[in-house]
């Protein structure tokens, strides 16, 4: 038997080794999701694409510390933070009251609408409660949208998602009336083959901002106010030296970064 | 994208998705296999003391199945995924205020399956038990073995024998339970299968491919196992 | 085998003092009971009505949801193992071969693909479908998680049912005939009350499976038990709507395990000696 109590620990202890890393301070570890096209994508050789990922790796220069990206789906990505998976969000988080119990948050870095995707043969007329009574709306889990969604739309089915290409897949194949996210979002989708089933319907309005927030921000876990004040310096930096303008007119033909605040 | 042929989509290479699901299947094989001698000891002693008499040895062993056995596998892994780190961090905080701990989704996976493989393994070890005469043990101690040299040279080896068949069982449950753990991240068959289905459109061409991967996985078990057998059966012909 | 089941064993004696063994198992049992306090505790700690105001009536209608599914679906998928299961223990090549593909496939990729490839593999061919008049019926997320699991149930009730009858002695059939009952008399009256003994414990079995796998629907959008904690988890962070979910799956489980034990008692009843 004791050999295999040997065994037994030594296996436990292994695991135990494997399990436990501890956050090296050397180096960055960002979290994004990768399913969000155009802000943060995957490529078919793996790589983390798009405009999250380029003001990342701008704010790392400009903090000049070494950054790696790690994916994380939506749903785990604010636990996966607190567990030190990584060491910051930068995947078009709003800024809501509800996740700053959780998290802190730089400034936004950009800021842009919700609005409502519909099949163009669709007889909607606008986005307000009454119109979409009765119908299915599709919303990314944990989003804003699905927030304002699941509030506003009381008289509608509102069914969640994973991810934005999985409502937009549904969208286009006729199981959704409607789809809500990101404008920007929407507007990608719509631009591609598969989008071209669809139109903007419209933005919601108002678009409450203790629903929707003051815009995207970097989170990091609590407490880790040396991070923040780093990130917002960064922030200010790059909108300063132009880096910011350079990546934004690469993804977008106008400004994203919304009102300065 | 979704213009490209399909050919385009399953070459190997950068605009290809082959190599991402090769990839996939590796740590779906990884994973399997990492687990499987964990599972397999775990499932041994839980047998054990399942067969002990030992009253409390029983029953804890007895709870332990019961638990794992009853928890869909999904709600495991989601308790263990996000509960763990918690935990965890709680504990290590009393020491070392700074640290974080990262329970990576590939440990988490394999502890989790271990949990689920084992339960089920305990089963099928307690009945090979059951089916080994107690003049076995009793032969063994007679020529003066002890405890655990009986348990190794005489009764060991006919109840790998005996369980074989179940725990072949066990073993393709768990090379499909692996599945599971790409929904919490693991860039394991089904997970980058799934990627490239969300990003390129052709969900079922890409869920095809994931199940024709785990199809051909459990083909090359049933060679692997096969081979087993007939290797246990010529050491058993050559007694 | 038989042998060793039917020895008569002597009553080990009782150990006493702290041998190694008593040891080892009262500190496991007392992992175990610290374990549950631990959960009990915290469950009372982060007690909190608003949670359980907000998402207790959605679990309800979740578990409601899980279950409709499964009855559904078993009850489906016990029709289709006829016809499959007939087509294992058919003469016929083709048909053999056929049912045996059936069952290596569904048995040999993970449900959570085939559930995948129902919903979202499907849902890329809504034009096809839809010419068909199939797509109403896809349109639908239940759906397509009742006709992954009846498909994939199937499978699995056909080996059992394959395996019941023919753990029934020819000799039954052979018998029968020779009465002049027909074959499907036999079937009826003589084989399959056998043979539903043997299989009322892998039947239960395949259930259980089937009430823990109905959990995967929640990525698929249903909101089912598994599908209203992840939306409550998701709301709140708190890992209290995992642990809910856990403890009623657990007593879901439980009771029919125990519920199985039970009929198999009840109706086996005559072959005690």
């Amino acid at each position: 038997m004791r050999i295999s109590l040997r065994i037994a620990l030594a296996a436990s202890a292994a695991l135990l080794t494997l399990g436990v890393a501890q956050a090296q301070e050397k180096t960055l570890r960002i979290g994004t999701e990768g399913a969000y096209p155009p802000f943060n994508n995957l490529t078919a050789d793996g790589q983390l694409v798009g405009f999250d990922i380029d003001i990342a790796k701008a704010l790392c220069d400009e903090m000049k510390v070494k950054c790696t990206f790690v994916a994380q789906d939506w749903d785990g990505i604010i636990p996966a933070l607190q567990a030190g998976k990584f060491d910051a969000i930068v995947a078009s988080m709003s800024i809501t009251p509800e996740r700053m119990e959780k998290v802190d948050f730089s400034h936004k870095y950009y800021n842009t609408p919700s609005a409502l995707a519909v099949p163009k043969d669709s007889t909607l007329k606008g986005v307000t409660k009454e119109d979409l009574a009765g119908k299915t709306i599709g919303v990314a889990t944990t989003t804003t949208h699905f927030n304002y969604a699941s509030k506003t739309y009381t008289d509608s089915t509102v069914k969640g998602y994973p991810s934005s290409p999985e409502e937009q897949a549904d969208l286009a194949n006729g199981r959704l009336d409607a789809i809500e996210d990101d404008i920007v979002v929407l507007q990608q989708f719509l631009d591609s083959p598969d989008g071209a089933c669809c139109k903007i319907l419209g933005q919601p309005s108002p678009q409450p901002v203790e629903i929707f927030g003051p815009g995207a921000g970097i989170a990091v876990r609590k407490g880790e106010t040396d991070l923040v004040n780093k990130l917002n310096s960064a922030i200010d930096a790059i909108r300063a030296n132009g880096k910011y303008k350079e990546i934004n007119d690469k993804y977008f033909k106008f400004d994203v970064y919304g009102a300065e605040s | 994208m979704p213009a490209q042929s399909i050919w385009t989509l399953l070459s190997w290479g950068p605009e290809g998705w082959l190599d991402d699901i090769a990839y996939g299947a590796l740590i779906t094989i990884a994973l399997a296999l990492a687990t499987l001698p964990i599972g397999l000891t775990i499932g041994f002693f839980i047998a054990l003391a399942k067969q002990s008499e030992e009253p409390s040895l029983r029953l804890a062993a007895n709870i332990y199945t019961t638990v794992f056995r009853g928890l869909p596998e999904l709600v495991t892994l989601f308790l263990f995924f996000f509960g763990m780190p918690i935990l965890l961090q709680h504990l290590v905080r009393y020491f070392r205020p700074d640290t974080t701990i990262d329970v990576n989704s590939f440990v988490a996976g394999m502890i989790v399956l271990a949990l689920i493989f084992s339960s089920y393994a305990s089963e099928v070890f307690l009945s090979a038990f059951r089916a080994i005469p107690k003049g076995q043990y009793e032969g063994g101690y007679a020529i003066g073995l002890s405890n655990w040299l009986t348990m190794r040279k005489v009764i060991v080896p006919q109840l790998l024998r005996i369980a074989f068949p179940g725990l072949e069982n066990c073993w393709l449950s768990l090379l499909k339970d692996t599945s599971l753990v790409s929904v919490v991240g693991l860039a394991e068959t089904l997970r980058n299968a799934s990627i490239a289905a969300r990003v390129t459109k052709h969900a079922f061409l890409f869920f095809g491919v994931a199940s024709l991967v785990f199809l051909g996985l459990a083909v090359l078990s049933s060679f692997a196992t096969s081979a087993i057998l007939r290797s246990l059966g010529r050491r058993e012909a050559q007694r | 085998m038989s042998a060793a089941a039917t020895m008569v064993e002597r009553p080990p004696p009782r150990a006493r003092g702290w041998p190694r063994r008593r040891i080892a198992g009262y500190a496991l049992v007392c992992l175990w009971i610290l374990f549950g306090i631990g959960i009990v505790s915290y469950l009372v700690l982060a007690w909190n009505p608003e949670f359980f105001a907000k998402y207790a009536p959605a679990y309800l209608s979740g578990l409601g949801v899980t279950l409709a599914l499964v009855s559904i679906s078993m009850v489906l998928g016990a029709i289709l193992s006829v016809p499959v299961a007939y087509g294992r223990m058919s003469k016929n090549r083709i048909l053999s071969g056929l049912a045996y593909c059936y069952v290596y496939f569904f048995r040999g990729t993970p449900l959570l693909v085939q559930t995948y490839l129902v919903y979202y593999g499907l849902g890329s061919f809504r034009v096809e479908l839809q010419s068909v008049g199939l797509w109403d019926f896809f349109k639908d997320a239940f759906n397509c998680g009742v006709f992954a699991f009846a498909l994939n149930t199937a499978a699995y009730q056909a080996e059992i049912l394959r395996g019941a009858i023919e753990s029934v002695p020819r000799g039954q059939w052979e018998g029968a005939a020779s009465l002049g009952l027909h074959k499907l008399q036999t079937l009826r009256k003589i084989i399959l009350p056998q043979a539903l003994i043997v299989a009322l414990r892998p039947y239960g079995n395949e259930l259980i499976l089937m009430v823990k796998a109905s959990a995967i629907v929640a990525i698929i959008t249903v909101y089912d038990l598994m599908g209203n904690a992840k939306l409550a988890f998701a709301n709140s962070f708190d890992i209290q709507a995992y642990i809910w979910v856990a403890l009623v799956y657990l007593v879901m489980v439980e009771i029919l395990r125990h519920g199985v034990e039970w009929i198999e008692r009840r109706i086996t009843v005559h072959l005690k000696r």
